[in-house]
């Protein structure tokens, strides 16, 4: 286990290089980063002088190494839009991203997980196909028009609900959360709704797919044959069976609901980092987009290294020796 | 004799289907009686599993019971509730499958899944189970039990997880167990070791057994009485010792003929010419009859109802009384 | 019919459709009016949108036919509709109908190219990676497991801004249509490539391929003519489900501006136009190339599901 865990760093730590090294070709061969920060009656001599100060005359793999040093500092170097120092910007922002997410996958699991359940379990019941038409439709109404449709409904006609921003904050420390607000919980609610309402209907026919797969195997007919109850067959033994596979693929998709939270950031205007990488795009704000860059593939690096860590909890066949050719 | 402990009577199980319904058994009926070990033997699609699937009350869905009636104890149980089913389940008829591989959740200790199993059906407390689980692993044969309690599935090997299965089978001392080809995806070597357990354990027990197999060599060693279905209908049923030496359905007599002998060395082995009629092109009257040398034209008329001639008893018109009508049943 | 054996490539696709329309699939398409109506809707569209020019009422593009005094016309069953404008005008007094019948042909242009620039390049890979195998197999399949660990849109969105970086402005306008192309197509390979890699191995070990090899045949045609049409089946599910996707990715882009200029308006272009409107009370202007886009893609996707079930039935 130890030697797998081991493993496993290793391949994010190369997976991490290199997505580095795209951040830091971004950052250094789109657009001349000199012209961003002078002026345009700066001379020759001066630009090249500021060059060498900002060590960009520096063979490759020396500014490589640089970047990656600073990146593990978290110094992204200045934003060319905001005139501030990048992780300055990111830290505003992260609170705002990461409490959308974290609401939105909340919602998608409580939802999505027993939807599935019930859907595998009562396959011909009408509310089952009620789950799985509004599923289709989930699937296949893009996140932004989910927004719309909302904000249409809630805020324009109904005006129940604000269309925009994250309403009031409480600050902890450098941390600011809407939880705690009455304001900020209602601003909350579409934005999670939108983002997660995709990965709902995701998990809930994962659930649904993986579950009817277990209930088909042999040792759920021996366990029925062992005349154990219904409940202890279907939520002791298939449950947990399901499950395995449901949580690696939950964990990934938590990478790509902050991912996702890009285009629900656009609709709501909810000032998260999504928000400043769209328009770091917009503007050509290279270093804006390698830090954001580097930072969700950090997170993405992380979540896939807990599902895996999650994966041998569950899982005894990987725990104890033997069994082993599980490609992972 | 005794009253049976299992009482099947003109079972018939339906698979409704888009191409209509097919009929997978149709009519089956017999007797176990307590401790006794039924061998049920025929061809894939001859109806052998879904008759243990019928009697266990795990027909996979589409499939249901279309007619006849299940005695189990003079109580009837084809018509229980899934919930008083469940209760005969585990607790009175008992259940190994084919492959003990897949039979076990990967997830759990063996030690769980028996005491789940104990704790479903007896009043015991953790501890208590626990301890019965370690004596029924050690009935099984599973070497220094108690240490084993707590391991997973996949550190046993194939055989070692049939043991498990009949022990999981057998902890709760059912009266009947339905054991659905339980060696055959096992290793040749370990095959008869497991044959040998299931017998011994009933025989302590005084468990009865429905052994369905399609091997009749496994019947011959194992069973006391034979049953023989064909196409999802019985062909014959008797003690063993008749069947085997003395067939009165010439279907019967082709199978025996095709048992591989060690004393003598026939050239080649029997076969019978043909192969079963699949269930969607049932040939009317007697199933058998397109492959039978001893058909004559009422076999392909008349459906031949079931013949006694003590010991054993055969649904073929050769064994008809002198002027018995087709309708007359020869009842038991 | 069907026993003629073909050797020519058209002369097996031929069989290969005989064989397709007198098997299960039909009957489970004749049985599914769901999939009929889906498909049904699916045609409509595209061939709406592809004869755009020919049936919409107005070239939306064309200034002379566009009159800024009808901006704002709502749907012709409401109160100051106009029965020239079917479905009301936008802000420029373009006729609804006639924009969404040309954004959703630019959708579907894009989508269709998108799908088929990811399959050839993933089915090029997939038969590369199975059949070389070794290294060239490690590195494809490692580079393929890094890559969907992170979602497409987002690789999308980084594609685009490279482009804008590198590309001059006006350059960059021109191009804009294909820079969206391969912002889509180039994250998708992934999944074709894994398909069929699978059966390139399956069937490399196959008695009739090997036959072939030893019988000198080049590997690329054995690769072509006897490993891919047995990989059709599945890359043919992904092909429909991935255009789904496309068309969403495609406007989710152009929603959030990093997608086509406005003077090419796709679907998603429209939407984010009339989202400006949405406060004021002209929601027509987003919601019906909204709900054109929802139609597109879920009828497209209720094919997807309906080929994919038929095609393997133990899904069901």
């Amino acid at each position: 286990m130890l030697a797998f865990i081991v493993r496993r760093l290793i391949q994010s730590v190369l997976v991490m290089l290199a997505v580095a090294l795209v951040g830091f070709a971004l950052f250094t061969y789109v657009g001349d980063p000199i012209n961003n920060m002078v002026g345009q009656d700066t001379s020759i001599e001066d630009r090249e002088r500021l060059r060498e100060d900002l060590g960009l005359n520096d063979p490759f793999p020396v500014q490589f190494f640089r970047f990656v040093v600073n990146a593990a500092q978290a110094d992204f170097g200045i934003s060319y839009r905001h005139g501030r120092p990048v992780e300055d910007l990111l830290v505003e922002r992260a609170p705002a991203t990461l409490e959308l997410s974290f609401a939105a996958g909340l919602f998608a699991l409580f939802v999505g997980v027993p939807m599935g359940i019930y859907t595998a379990l009562n396959r011909r019941s009408w509310l089952s196909k009620v789950f799985l038409t509004v599923s289709l439709i989930g699937v296949s109404l893009p996140t932004f028009l989910i927004g719309i449709l909302l904000i249409l409904v809630f805020s324009v006609w109904l005006g129940w609900l604000p269309s925009f921003g994250r309403g009031e904050t409480v600050q902890f420390g450098w941390w600011s959360t809407g939880f705690l607000t009455w304001d900020g919980l209602t601003a909350l609610i579409m934005p999670a709704i939108t983002l997660g309402l995709f990965q709902m209907t995701l998990i809930m026919r994962l659930v649904r797919a993986e579950m009817l797969e277990v209930l088909r195997t042999d040792y759920i007919k021996f366990a029925r044959a062992r005349g154990l109850s219904a409940r202890a067959v279907n939520f002791g033994h298939a449950l947990k069976n399901t499950l395995v596979p449901v949580i690696t693929i939950t964990g990934l998709q938590l990478g790509s609901v902050i991912a996702f939270a890009i285009i629900t950031e656009t609709v709501f205007q909810w000032p998260g980092m999504g928000l400043l990488f769209i328009q770091a795009i917009e503007f050509v704000d290279i270093p804006v987009m390698a830090a954001y860059l580097v930072l969700v593939a950090f997170l993405f690096v992380l979540i896939n290294l807990i599902v895996d860590l999650l994966y041998f909890a569950v899982d005894p066949r990987l725990r104890v020796g033997g069994g082993g050719g599980q490609g992972l | 004799m005794s009253d049976p402990l299992l009482s099947v009577r003109d079972l018939r199980v339906d698979f409704p289907t888009r191409r209509g319904v097919l009929t997978a058994v149709d009519g089956v009926s017999f007797d176990i009686h307590p401790g006794e070990i039924l061998g049920v033997v025929g061809e894939s699609g001859a109806g052998k599993s879904q008759t243990g699937a019928a009697v266990i009350g795990l027909l996979e869905p589409p499939g249901r019971i279309a007619a006849g009636d299940i005695h189990l104890e003079g109580q009837r149980i084809d018509r229980l509730s899934q919930e008083q089913l469940r209760k005969v389940r585990g607790r009175k008829i008992g259940a190994v499958f084919q492959d003990p591989l897949t039979s076990l959740n990967p997830l759990y200790t063996i030690g769980r899944q028996l005491t789940e199993t104990i704790r479903t059906h007896l009043p015991l407390s953790e501890a208590e189970a626990r301890d019965r689980a370690v004596q029924v692993l050690g009935e099984v044969g599973i070497p220094s039990p108690a240490d084993r309690l707590d391991a997973y599935p996949h550190q046993f090997s194939g055989g070692m997880r049939q043991r498990v299965v009949i022990a999981l089978a057998l902890c709760v001392n059912p009266r009947l167990i339905i054991a659905d080809e339980p060696t055959t995806a096992l290793d040749v070597s370990i095959q008869a070791q497991i044959t040998a357990l299931l017998k011994r354990l009933c025989r302590e027990h005084g468990t009865a057994v429905m052994l369905i197999t399609h091997d009749m060599g496994v019947i011959a060693e194992t069973a006391d009485r034979v049953a023989v279905l064909y196409g999802g209908r019985l062909a014959e049923v008797g003690p063993v010792d008749d069947v085997v030496n003395r067939p009165l359905h010439p279907y019967t007599e082709g199978l025996m003929a095709c048992i591989p002998t060690t004393h003598e060395r026939p050239p080649r082995l029997a076969q019978i010419e043909g192969s079963m009629p699949s269930l969607t092109a049932m040939p009317p009257g007697c199933a058998f009859h397109p492959r039978c040398p001893h058909a004559f034209d009422r076999c392909a008329a008349e459906r031949p109802p079931l013949f006694d001639h003590p010991p054993s008893a055969a649904a073929c018109w050769l064994w008809a009384p002198e002027g018995a009508r087709a309708t007359e049943r020869a009842a038991s | 019919m069907s026993a003629r054996a073909s050797t020519t490539w058209s002369g097996r696709l031929g069989d290969a459709l005989w064989r397709a329309w007198d098997s299960d699939l039909t009957y489970s398409f004749l049985r599914s009016p769901v999939t009929i109506v889906a498909a049904v809707v699916a045609l409509g569209l595209i061939v709406a949108s592809v004869a755009a020019p020919l049936i919409a009422p107005t070239d939306p593009f064309a200034l002379a036919t566009v009159d800024l005094m009808a901006a704002f016309t709502p749907p012709v069953w409401m109160e100051g509709g106009d029965p020239q404008f079917l479905l009301g005008t936008d802000d420029q007094g373009r006729d609804m109908l006639s924009a969404i019948l040309y954004g959703m042909r630019i959708s579907l242009f894009v989508g269709a190219a998108s799908v088929v620039f990811a399959m050839t390049l993933g089915v090029g890979l997939g038969l590369l990676a199975g059949y070389a195998g070794g290294w060239i197999d490690a590195l494809l399949m490692r580079v393929a497991d890094v890559q969907i660990s992170f979602p497409a849109i987002l690789i999308a969105l980084l594609i685009d801004g490279v482009a804008r970086g590198i590309l001059p402005r006006e350059v960059h306008h021109e191009m804009a249509l294909w820079v969206i192309i391969f912002a889509i197509g180039a994250p998708g390979w992934v999944q074709y490539a894994r398909t069929v890699r699978g059966s390139t191995m399956v069937e490399k070990n196959r008695e009739y391929v090997m036959a072939a090899h030893i019988m000198g045949v080049h590997p690329v045609v054995i690769a072509l003519r006897h490993v891919l049409p047995n990989a059709m089946g599945p890359v043919l599910v992904i092909a429909t489900i991935h255009l789904a996707i496309a068309v969403i990715t495609e406007a989710t882009l152009s929603f959030l501006g990093v997608g086509l200029p406005p003077t090419e308006p796709s679907l998603g272009t429209l939407i984010r136009i009339g989202n400006d409107f949405l406060f004021s009370g002209e929601w027509w202007i987003t919601i019906f190339p909204g709900v054109a886009l929802v139609l597109l893609v879920l009828s497209v996707n209720l094919l997807g599901d309906w080929l994919r079930d038929a095609l393997n039935p133990k899904l069901r």
